[in-house]
């Protein structure tokens, strides 16, 4: 069983645009770099965490973990749907960095994911790079994927007034 | 031109401006009304109405003496369907990684042999 996440420290997920065909997603944990690469890039790992909102789940994860090795992963929502992300392992360097191409429709999106480690805490920094500002948009699957409380009062007013 | 996502994005990445689009919300007001929750001066406040004018998120009204200040709502719209779809998964993702890392250390910790 995995523990209730409250009596755990929480650091702030940082999302930004540096252009408008970049998504960086950063994130600091309070654990090694080494078992933060290791829950990162390891089929046994991460469909207990890599799986969004709850009630989904990540029935298939495979990940073939050397250059040019294959990985694909199929969610599955809550309703039964599922969705699949495939891609080609580029560069690794445990546990450092790690580049892959995925494809989106016939465009073809690299990804870089950074691990640097500081007072025994992991910084990751995923660098999301789309082919066009359209495909960034789709954001399959995870624009498909509900809401969360973030902009708490925009949602608000979006639900009220839109 | 920069594209009006990107433009609204880094617009509604301030708390300050997101506060402002949530009082606009309940209606129009003037940068008057707008400055008093926020403790700020009436400047502080338009420099950020500028940035909000620039990314199409509010409008400025035409009578000369109130310019009140109104909220457009289609880029906003567009810009949580899309970045709530990420935050929404990648938090979820990391807020169960921060237990399930927490899980895996003190799993190790139990595993080590006895001094």
């Amino acid at each position: 069983m995995i523990p209730r996440s409250d009596a755990v420290t929480r650091h702030e997920t940082i999302y930004s645009t540096p252009t408008d065909r970049e998504l960086v997603i950063t994130r600091t944990f309070d654990a090694p770099r080494s078992l933060v690469w290791t829950v990162f890039t390891d089929a046994k790992h991460v469909p207990n965490w890599h799986i969004g909102p709850a009630g989904f789940t990540m029935p298939i994860c495979e990940i073939d973990l050397r250059p040019g090795g294959v990985f694909r992963y199929v969610w599955r929502t809550p309703q039964g749907r599922e969705f699949t992300a495939t891609g080609v392992y580029r560069e690794i360097d445990p546990p450092k960095r790690l580049v892959y191409a995925t494809s989106n429709n016939g465009h073809e999106q690299t990804s870089t994911t950074t691990f640097t480690e500081e007072d025994g805490r992991t910084t990751v920094t995923v660098e999301l790079l789309f082919p066009n500002k359209t495909v960034r948009d789709q954001g399959i699957p995870y624009a498909k994927v509900g809401t969360e409380a973030n902009y708490a009062r925009l949602d608000q007013y979006l639900a009220a007034h839109i | 031109m920069a594209d009006q996502l990107s433009l609204a994005f880094s617009a509604l990445a301030d708390p300050t401006r997101r506060a402002i689009l949530a009082r606009l919300a309940n209606g129009e007001c003037t940068v008057g009304e707008l400055a008093k929750p926020f403790a700020m001066s009436g400047p502080a406040v338009s420099k950020h109405l500028r940035v909000l004018e620039r990314a199409g998120l509010v409008a400025r009204g035409r009578d000369a003496q109130r310019r009140p200040v109104r909220l457009l709502a289609a880029p906003i719209k567009e810009v949580a369907e899309w970045a709530d779809g990420y935050r929404a998964f990648w938090d979820a993702s990391y807020n169960r990684l921060d237990a399930y890392l927490n899980h895996l250390m003190s799993e190790r910790r139990n595993d080590d042999p006895p001094k």
